[in-house]
């Protein structure tokens, strides 16, 4: 039974990894977690300098789901390196790197100098987080500025380039064309959506910055919709992800058409989701007769 | 840290408003250190996601404990549970209090109501008796007075309607005892922030060590999400630290309190 999968050059010897961000720098769950068992870790997002992130409260939880307005705290590309690299690169599986910048060169130079980091798996850019205004969604909501980003990091490495797309587009056809044209090898759909919540006592905002981003399981339907959407309008392969909690859940997206899948405010609450859900679809494979995973890959019939 | 489904060994009301659940968990008990929390998923609350945080209050053999009041649909639901039923925990988690060395400082505790259950292996394992401070809006806000007596601490309670101890703070009691005598003297402290900014600026004041636990809103308790995260001065100015993991146990002279809200 096979379930390794490629991205782009990237090879993972399963599709289940973790959503940037939900999972630290991966040595945070080295105690409770095989993590040689992942089909990659992807670390949470880095710019060049180090970030205090926003004030709290930083997340509240809601029905089914996450409100989080962290504001990408981060160590900063020279922090990381120094304080998590050295964990990471001895990891048997590959490191994806999540990044950003506050300028289009910012998101080149970052990518410049994990291109000359000895070992990383791939870098995933992220240009859709809904709390960070510069560097954030900003430019995943503008085809134009998600192309220039997306080339100048392609000009800045060979390292397999991942764009995490924002959801939050009238429809993610041309910017999941406009990423695979400007030379991504790959697509993430999708990140949290954006969300607010009040406290009708003190009428004020739960979050400390007001607004946040929306993720955990009462987001699947509509990240399973843009997989399906995007996967028809590429031929890059997309891992996708939003509120998967279980080995169906995973299921579901690769028939929406996602290569691979991460798992992502579920690891907050039972960090074992990633491994159950490889369990869960090599068990599915075998009572399905599936001798390759990627025979699920957009297996969903939609057709009369 | 230890992640298992242990068992619940009983589940019962402690005192008027509180609720005392004791585990069987051979390999998280002995690991449990002053100060250090579980984190708890309560697997028949179906519609909520994140687990709960609660302070080990006991731990003793191959069980530990965990004291709760009912606040809100997780701990209402907790309360409903029966001995044999299963708990997710994960535990036992961040960094607590400094116990202090034979001879050395005479440890004083100070609790805002809840607090108590923080503190009490603390007290246990403190080599020399202090004094232990818990104070409360009313008499049924207290809890814990026996045991730590039957420790062989002395207990000052306090309420703000007078219904039980002195009538006023806690943090009033603190100040009449460091006005007494401050010199090896140390706090410890464990309630709400207003509670615990009054300690630091008595610690301050009189010139003692404090170790608080701070009251943050945590999510993943893991280090991960970055949710529970305080300022904490550095060389330089300060920068965000995360109460699950390098706290929740903190020096109060750390502590940027001008920028905690």
């Amino acid at each position: 039974m096979n379930l390794s999968v490629q991205i782009g050059k990237l090879r993972m010897q399963n599709p289940v990894t973790v959503a940037s961000g939900t999972f630290g720098y991966g040595v945070e769950y080295a105690q409770l977690v095989d993590l040689n068992q992942l089909g990659a870790v992807v670390v949470k997002g880095l710019r060049l300098e180090g970030v205090a992130g926003h004030p709290t409260p930083r997340t509240v939880e809601v029905t089914s789901g996450l409100l989080n307005a962290i504001g990408l705290q981060g160590p900063g590309v020279d922090g990381f390196i120094k304080k998590y690299w050295p964990f990471l690169k001895e990891l048997k599986v590959p490191t994806i790197i999540n990044i950003w910048g506050t300028t289009i060169e910012e998101y080149g130079e970052v990518a410049r100098r994990f291109d000359a980091l000895e070992g990383v798996g791939a870098l995933e850019l992220n240009v859709s987080c809904p709390n960070i205004k510069e560097g954030g969604a900003q430019f995943g909501t503008d085809v134009r500025l998600l192309s220039q980003v997306v080339g100048v990091c392609r000009e800045a490495t060979r390292l397999p380039l991942i764009t995490k797309l924002s959801p939050n587009v009238p429809s993610i056809r041309p910017y999941a064309q406009a990423a695979e044209q400007a030379g991504s090898d790959a697509l993430s759909v999708t990140n949290s959506f954006p969300g607010m919540a009040i406290d009708i006592e003190t009428r004020r905002p739960k979050l400390g910055n007001v607004t946040g981003g929306l993720s955990g399981p009462c987001i699947k339907p509509l990240a399973i919709k843009l997989v399906w959407e995007a996967a028809k309008a590429v031929q890059i392969p997309i891992i996708g992800m939003g509120g998967i909690q279980s080995a169906a859940d995973a299921i579901e997206f690769l028939m929406a058409g996602a290569t691979a899948v991460a798992v992502g405010t579920a690891n907050f609450y039972e960090p074992q989701t990633a491994l159950r859900v490889i369990a869960g679809v090599r068990q599915f494979m075998q009572e399905h007769g599936l001798r390759d995973v990627k025979e699920l890959v957009g297996a969903v019939e939609v057709g009369q | 840290m230890v992640e298992q489904t242990v068992q619940i060994l009983s589940n019962e009301r402690h005192s008027e408003l509180y609720f005392r659940v004791v585990v069987r968990a051979p390999q998280i008990a002995p690991l449990v250190q002053p100060g250090q929390f579980a984190h708890v998923r309560i697997l028949p609350l179906k519609e909520a996601l994140l687990r709960r945080p609660f302070s080990i209050f006991q731990a003793e053999g191959g069980t530990f404990s965990i004291l709760y009041k009912t606040v809100g649909k997780g701990t209402e639901v907790l309360s409903q549970m029966r001995s044999g039923e299963g708990l997710s925990v994960i535990a036992p988690l961040g960094r607590g209090f400094t116990v202090p060395p034979a001879g050395g400082e005479t440890p004083l505790l100070i609790a805002g109501s809840y607090g108590m259950a923080a503190l009490y292996l603390l007290a246990q394992r403190c080599p020399q008796r202090g004094i232990v401070f818990v104070g409360g809006r009313r008499r049924v806000d207290l809890l814990c007075e026996e045991e730590f007596r039957a420790l062989g601490w002395e207990v000052r309670l306090t309420t703000e309607d007078g219904s039980g101890g002195e009538q006023g703070l806690v943090t009033q009691a603190l100040m009449a005892e460091l006005k007494r005598s401050s010199e090896g003297r140390r706090l410890f402290a464990c309630g709400p922030t207003p509670m615990l900014k009054a300690v630091a600026r008595m610690a301050a004041e009189f010139d003692v060590s404090a170790e608080l636990s701070l009251d943050e809103h945590l999510c993943c308790g893991l280090g991960v999400c970055l949710t529970c995260v305080v300022p904490i001065k550095t060389d330089g100015g300060w920068e965000y630290q995360r109460t699950c993991t390098e706290g929740p146990v903190f020096d109060s002279r750390r502590v940027a309190w001008e920028l905690v809200k």
